[in-house]
């Protein structure tokens, strides 16, 4: 993975510095709550129901088993002994002290690690597929050009300040794992008849309040270019986006204002100045940034381990859910579940996170990677090594065998924590995965996506989950409105509400309904949103509000 | 206390004196389908009223509103020979059309940037274009609600004088302007990236 040089360590060293500056004029009130804001969020320090929270960058998803370390430590040290792995591939921390913060940055900027550009009106982290490197769909890597683009978005003077946040995501697999489409930039990664690498480029994808699915901006855009095209997007959007109102001020809603063609001539426009600038990507710098992502020394034989325990129906299950193949032979990549019924979806505690750096290096060459839906990642386990570790990641409850079932909530950390949500998340995901605790029905169900957003920001991202539960507020209660037939990847779409709200108790039930409707519905072999495709929202909605429906 | 002024990484006396417009109560228009600069502050926007009304000396170095220097460009064409004359905007004025009207942009010794709040990052694009697509050259002045925490980036997209809020003191922003050592990018007043200044490829075992 990629190791810092002295150029990237000092940058995060003088950060934090500069960090500590800002902290200390506003501990002083020589800054007021109104000034400090912007500068905390920059550094992933929102204030929180309870106590600050901090965001802590995981580039791409991608972290080493002595940084996953750290994080435990600092778990220990300044929280509550957790931390929570976010739908961004980020970890927040919810308990630091505000005067703990420039310690903490310090002990992270030592193993390589920040806070910058989490939070706030700026380029976020840059995220990708969990899978990146080592699946066998995989056309181009994207890790070396999201390494190119995080370093190129770090403190951009141009775009410290955007109308409202920007999020960049990449994929260069068949199967879009990233989610391109529901980012303000997503890049997809192909090769064209040359065998050249290039980019189809898609703009004003979103969730949030109002979700809507990128359009293309770009069919194919020269690798080398990337940098310098973002810009002139990134500058139209800086210049037109709307500043007057907060939730109009995501570029997609620029682009669907000005229309995807009137919006490509601004950029198009833009870029005749800055194209073939300086910002330019060569094959040189390409290559300096490859040179940290090359293979592991991975091992060709094998001792036909696995053969002996496929009997095990425990472990086969759990090896058809949570591990999937890989681009070598005798490997698979292993999902290490974050969404047992003991903890909230995405939560880690610190022995977890200790415990996963030492699996890490022991069967993955030291490394982790953390995916969107909230789990933990071996990419390179040997396959006689696959029963040994179910075994011992049985231990800390991180081999629950369902990876891609309803059980596996995507799930904001909504109103228990987060001063934005309306409504309570992780109650509803807890009560959802004690509905389904038989695991043969979970297998016999299937592929089910279900995720939970607290609030209409999306973090959740309830809109692409095939059901998808979001938290609003009437009248000061908690309510939550379900949505059906949302899709992520190559064939990403925006749920249908079903009907009215549901309060807290009754939705185990109503999602055991849908469930049901599905599996009198379907045919042999018909995923849920397949089904959900063929038949329509209507059976759904009969089960669900029976003769109340419409 | 009046606000200092940092031009070219020092504190120095303002030899400039900004015309400002008398105040008024404008509403912003929202048009689907066009290209609207938002208003950030419900700040005035100028009408011909308010361009009619803006009162300057006859004589000294000012620096005027866009619009303001339009209406008289006729009689202020000796004075702009003289390099007397400056022209300000605001982050929401559209100034592409002006730079096509009066072809000569640098035929100002200073052009100066309004941001009428922190978080308009407005500023940058705006100083950015100017020093690149439309080749300016002299003194890119930033005022309005200019605090330190900005002064970095507003280096880094082409300004080279600040006028600092007035409640903030210059010598502590003055500090920010060496804030990072080599960033990454490539920018307006440093265009080549970190990779193509220094060395950095990986030292192989």
């Amino acid at each position: 993975m990629y190791k810092y040089d002295a150029v990237d360590q000092r940058l995060v060293d003088e950060r934090v510095n500069q960090y500590e500056g800002q902290l200390n004029r506003y501990l002083k009130k020589e800054l007021s709550d109104e000034e400090f804001r912007p500068l905390r969020l920059q550094n992933g320090l929102y204030i929180q129901r309870h106590a600050p929270m901090l965001r802590v960058a995981i580039p791409y998803g991608l972290l080493s088993s002595n940084q996953l370390r750290k994080l435990s430590v600092i778990a220990d040290t300044y929280d509550r002994g957790y931390g929570h792995f976010s739908t961004r591939q980020n970890i927040q921390f919810n308990w630091p002290k505000l005067e703990d913060t420039p310690k903490i940055l310090r002990e992270l900027a030592d193993v390589e690690m920040h806070a910058i550009q989490t939070s706030g009106n700026c380029i976020r982290n840059i995220t990708t597929d969990q899978f990146a490197g080592v699946t066998p769909d995989e056309i181009v890597d994207p890790r070396h050009i999201a390494e190119i683009i995080r370093q190129w978005s770090t403190f951009h003077p141009e775009f410290a300040l955007l109308p409202r946040k920007f999020k960049i995501a990449i994929t260069g697999s068949k199967k879009d794992r990233a989610i391109v489409q529901a980012h303000d930039i997503g890049l997809e990664f192909f090769t064209d008849m040359n065998q050249q690498m290039a980019i189809k480029v898609w703009v004003g994808g979103g969730l949030g309040r109002t979700p809507i699915l990128g359009s293309v901006i770009k069919e194919q855009l020269s690798w080398e270019h990337i940098l310098t095209y973002c810009e002139a997007i990134l500058r139209v959007y800086n210049l037109y986006g709307r500043r007057d109102n907060m939730y109009k001020a995501r570029i997609k809603i620029l682009v669907k204002a000005l229309g995807i063609d009137k919006f490509r001539d601004l950029v198009e426009k833009e870029w005749e100045f800055i194209k073939d600038g300086p910002n330019t990507i060569n094959n040189s710098e390409l290559n300096r940034v490859k040179a940290f992502f090359t293979e592991p020394h991975y091992i060709k034989d094998t001792k036909n381990d696995l053969e002996s325990h496929i009997q095990d129906k425990s472990f086969s299950q759990w090896l058809s859910r949570c591990t999937q193949s890989h681009k070598k032979k005798h490997y698979r990549s292993v999902t290490l579940s974050l969404k047992s019924n003991h903890q909230a979806p995405g939560d880690a505690t610190s022995e977890q996170m200790q415990y996963v750096a030492d699996l890490a290096d022991e069967y993955s060459f030291g490394e982790i990677r953390v995916s969107h839906e909230q789990n933990l990642i071996l990419a390179d386990v040997h396959e006689d090594n696959l029963y040994e570790l179910w075994n011992k990641a049985k231990n800390l409850n991180l081999a629950t065998p369902n990876i891609g079932l309803i059980t596996d909530i995507i799930c904001c950390p909504g109103g228990d924590f987060c001063s934005l949500a309306n409504a309570k998340s992780i109650p509803i995901a807890d009560s959802i995965q004690q509905v389904f605790d038989d695991m043969d029905y979970l297998h016999d169900i299937g592929d089910i996506d279900l995720n939970i957003s607290g609030c209409m920001n999306a973090c959740g991202h309830h809109h692409v989950g095939h059901i998808g539960i979001l938290g609003v507020d009437k009248d000061g209660s908690e309510w939550y409105q379900v949505t059906l037939g949302g899709n992520q990847g190559n064939f990403a779409n925006i749920g249908k509400v079903i009907g009215p709200s549901f309060s807290a108790d009754e939705m185990p039930a109503v999602i055991r309904k849908i469930v049901d409707t599905y599996v009198k519905e379907r045919h042999s072999d018909e995923t849920f949103i397949d089904c959900v495709i063929r038949v329509g929202l209507e059976p759904f909605k009969l089960m669900v509000y029976g003769k109340k429906a419409n | 206390m009046k606000s200092q002024l940092i031009l070219n990484n020092k504190i120095v006396e303002d030899d400039w004196e900004t015309i400002m417009l008398p105040k008024i109560d404008v509403e912003v228009k929202k048009q689907a389908g066009k290209v609207v600069m938002f208003k950030l502050t419900g700040d005035d926007s100028p009408t011909p009223e308010q361009v009619n009304n803006t009162k300057f000396s006859a004589s000294g170095n000012i620096i005027l509103p866009m619009k303001v220097f339009l209406k008289h460009k006729a009689q202020l064409q000796t004075r702009l020979k003289n390099k007397e004359i400056g022209i300000w905007i605001d982050t929401h004025e559209e100034i592409e059309s002006f730079i096509e009207e009066i072809k000569d942009i640098n035929a100002f010794p200073i052009l100066a940037i309004r941001v009428g709040k922190f978080a308009d990052g407005r500023i940058f694009s705006i100083g950015s274009q100017l020093r690149t697509k439309f080749k300016y050259k002299n003194i890119l002045r930033a005022f309005g609600d200019v605090l330190r925490d900005q002064l970095f980036f507003l280096k880094r997209t082409g300004f080279d004088s600040y006028l600092i809020r007035e409640d903030r003191n210059a010598n502590d922003a003055l500090n920010a302007l060496k804030d990072f050592t080599l960033p990454y990018q490539g920018a307006i007043n440093d265009p080549k990236p970190a990779w193509k200044k220094v060395n950095r490829d990986k030292k192989r075992d």
